[in-house]
């Protein structure tokens, strides 16, 4: 691989000892051919003025596939030139997987940076009307954090607990069927939660009745599968080796768990239930149904009338369709992902502060 | 200290399965005993049941009678997480905490049933403990570094230390040098030498030599087929058992004929 002479493959006949050398391409070949494909697709597509980014990209990247798996199999042999093709397949789809993804940022945060600034993080739509060119979206950062702050609250405990259950005690019968419900659960569509609290909310106080509470409500029937797949999993990961030497030394089985089955997935606890968290906070249909979608002023009280979050705020704001609206509605979106992103932020530091050492 | 194990008529089972079959024997105080075998053929298994460590695993039940001095350990009012601290075990893989220091691993038995312990105690235990197990020199300026950083027969050691830390009467060892080098091994065969003025010491190994080496007496298991249970072929004195062993199968096993 590390030399950079070019010998045909036809070189090296006759005895073993030259069987075994094979000529190779030098070093920055495959660099170097991507760049001129790349400039000679741009060159023939322009010169039929048919030049667009999508069509540039696939033909550049078919250009090059063919090119390299030919010249690897004329130059290097069969094994290498299936080697260099399916590398460079797997480098496409990565780029292709990634496009979406980086597009979706960049849009976000060129359109929400139109009206994200202190301002908008600050104030809530209390007295605004949709049309004028003030308010902002601190009410819904209030809702978001306190309703998901409820639902993981209510979720964590029971998930964690039922993965507990299903790994250290569990068996026959009734772990089968724990685990299929959860499944069940876990294949829930969203509003399905909302109404199914909206029906529990109209028997305990009656019609009309929409508050905090019951948004954080449906996000947890939304969110606990997830905390106990999760969960499940990492203390599945813990060695059973660590219990039994607990075990040995004299300590009952409720003590091994937790005191060396917790803190030894504790980081793993925690990244399972950071994605769960990410799974509901841009729920939005379940809130738009328990929360109300027409708060505008600023409710810490999950228990006292209705309660605006971001992904309800960034729904409602698109619904009335003026420009202001559009540029409030991108600004909550890009905040909506710096929360999540900050939360991520904190689960990798809070899984690096638990994770065994080994120096 | 050390405590005499009386073992009669056992049988072990895991489900409808019997892994090992009437099984009698008495472990002297003070003394090394070794079990040595063919794989699968129970003996770990046996070792397991003396701390009712099999439990674990479930599905396992035990019949017969295992005696620790007067007590029988498999009696109705006799709760299985005393039995352990009684009898203490290490494992084959060594298995620290991870997520402790070499100090906490080796006070593990205290800390995680929240024993009271004033910091003058504990430092007197790990050291106490820590050279029991010839660890403490090697140690002793890193005391508050992960278990997991040492070497293998380093963290072999700290399992030892810190199964003699909750001052046991019987250490049971399951091949505890079957993953160490010769030099580390040496260093756990001297280390078992030492322990047997204190402990009763019932070892499972693979290696005859090593059987030979530290045990004072050696008990050989075998199984007639595949499939069927294990049982205890013949046990005495390790020197009588190495060099006239009273059964046929036990000198083919010794000097490497089977069948």
């Amino acid at each position: 691989m590390n030399t950079t002479t070019t010998q045909p493959s036809g070189a090296g006949t006759g005895s073993p000892a030259n069987e075994m050398r094979r000529g190779s391409l030098p070093n920055h070949f495959p660099a170097m051919l991507l760049a001129s494909c790349a400039a000679v697709v741009a060159g023939i597509l322009l010169a039929f003025s048919s030049f667009g980014f999508l069509l540039w990209g696939l033909l550049t990247a078919v250009a090059y596939v063919v090119i390299i798996a030919t010249a690897s199999a004329r130059v290097e042999g069969g094994r290498k030139a299936k080697d260099r093709l399916v590398t460079a397949v797997v480098y496409g789809c990565f780029l292709v997987a990634m496009l979406p993804l980086v597009s979706v940022l960049w849009t976000v945060l060129r359109n929400g940076i139109v009206r994200f600034d202190g301002y908008f993080l600050s104030v809530s739509m209390s007295g605004v009307l949709p049309s004028m060119d003030a308010g902002g979206v601190y009410h819904a950062i209030v809702g978001t954090l306190a309703i998901t702050g409820m639902a993981t609250l209510i979720s964590v405990p029971i998930g964690v607990m039922t993965a507990i259950y299903l790994v250290e005690y569990a068996e026959g019968r009734l772990k089968r069927i724990i685990i299929f419900f959860v499944d069940v659960m876990t294949g829930i569509p969203s509003i399905v939660a909302g109404l199914f609290v909206v029906a529990l909310w109209m028997i305990l106080f009656g019609p009309g009745e929409t508050n905090g509470a019951a948004g954080a409500i449906a996000l947890s029937v939304l969110m606990i599968p997830v905390v106990v797949r999760s969960s499940e999993e990492m203390l599945r990961l813990v060695p059973q080796d660590l219990r039994e030497a607990s075990y040995a030394l004299g300590v009952p089985k409720w003590r091994t768990i937790t005191r060396v089955v917790l803190p030894t997935s504790a980081g793993g606890l925690t990244t399972g239930i950071m994605l769960a968290i990410a799974r509901v906070i841009g729920e939005t249909a379940p809130l738009i149904l328990t929360t109300g979608s027409s708060a505008t002023a600023i409710n810490w009280n999950l228990f006292d009338g209705q309660m605006m979050n971001l992904p309800v705020f960034i729904y409602s704001q698109v619904r009335m369709g003026g420009a202001v609206n559009y540029e409030r509605a991108w600004a909550a979106a890009l905040t909506l992902i710096l929360v999540v992103m900050l939360l991520f932020f904190l689960a990798r530091i809070i899984g690096r502060m638990f994770a065994p050492k080994t120096r | 200290m050390a405590k005499r194990i009386d073992v009669s008529g056992l049988n072990v089972y895991y489900g409808d399965f019997k892994a090992v079959e009437d099984v009698s024997m008495t472990i002297e105080p003070r003394s090394v005993t070794a079990f040595i075998g063919s794989s699968g053929c129970g003996k770990s298994t046996f070792l397991r049941t003396l701390n009712r460590m099999h439990e674990v695993t479930q599905g396992a039940r035990v019949e017969g009678k295992v005696l620790l001095d007067d007590l029988d350990i498999y009696g109705a009012d006799v709760d299985p997480v005393m039995v352990r601290t009684e009898v203490g075990m290490v494992f084959q893989k060594a298995n620290p905490f991870p997520t402790m220091s070499i100090y906490d691993n080796v006070i593990a038995g205290a800390r995680l049933n929240s024993k009271r312990m004033s910091k003058s105690e504990a430092d007197d235990l790990v050291e106490q403990s820590l050279r029991g197990a010839n660890l403490w020199e090697e140690v002793k300026d890193r005391l508050g570094k992960p278990g997991a950083g040492l070497s293998g027969g380093q963290q072999q050691r700290l399992c030892i230390a810190r199964a003699t830390a909750v001052k046991p009467s019987v250490l049971l060892m399951d091949e505890p040098c079957s993953a160490l080098d010769p030099i580390s091994t040496l260093a756990i065969e001297d280390l078992i030498h030492q322990l047997k003025e204190n402990y009763t010491i019932v070892i499972v190994t693979h290696n005859m030599q090593q059987a030979a080496r530290v045990s004072d007496r050696t008990a050989f298991f075998n199984l007639s087929a595949p499939g069927k249970p294990g049982k205890l072929i013949e046990m005495g004195e390790t020197n009588q058992m190495f060099t006239r062993p009273e059964q046929k199968e036990t000198e083919n096993y010794i000097t490497g004929r089977f069948g």
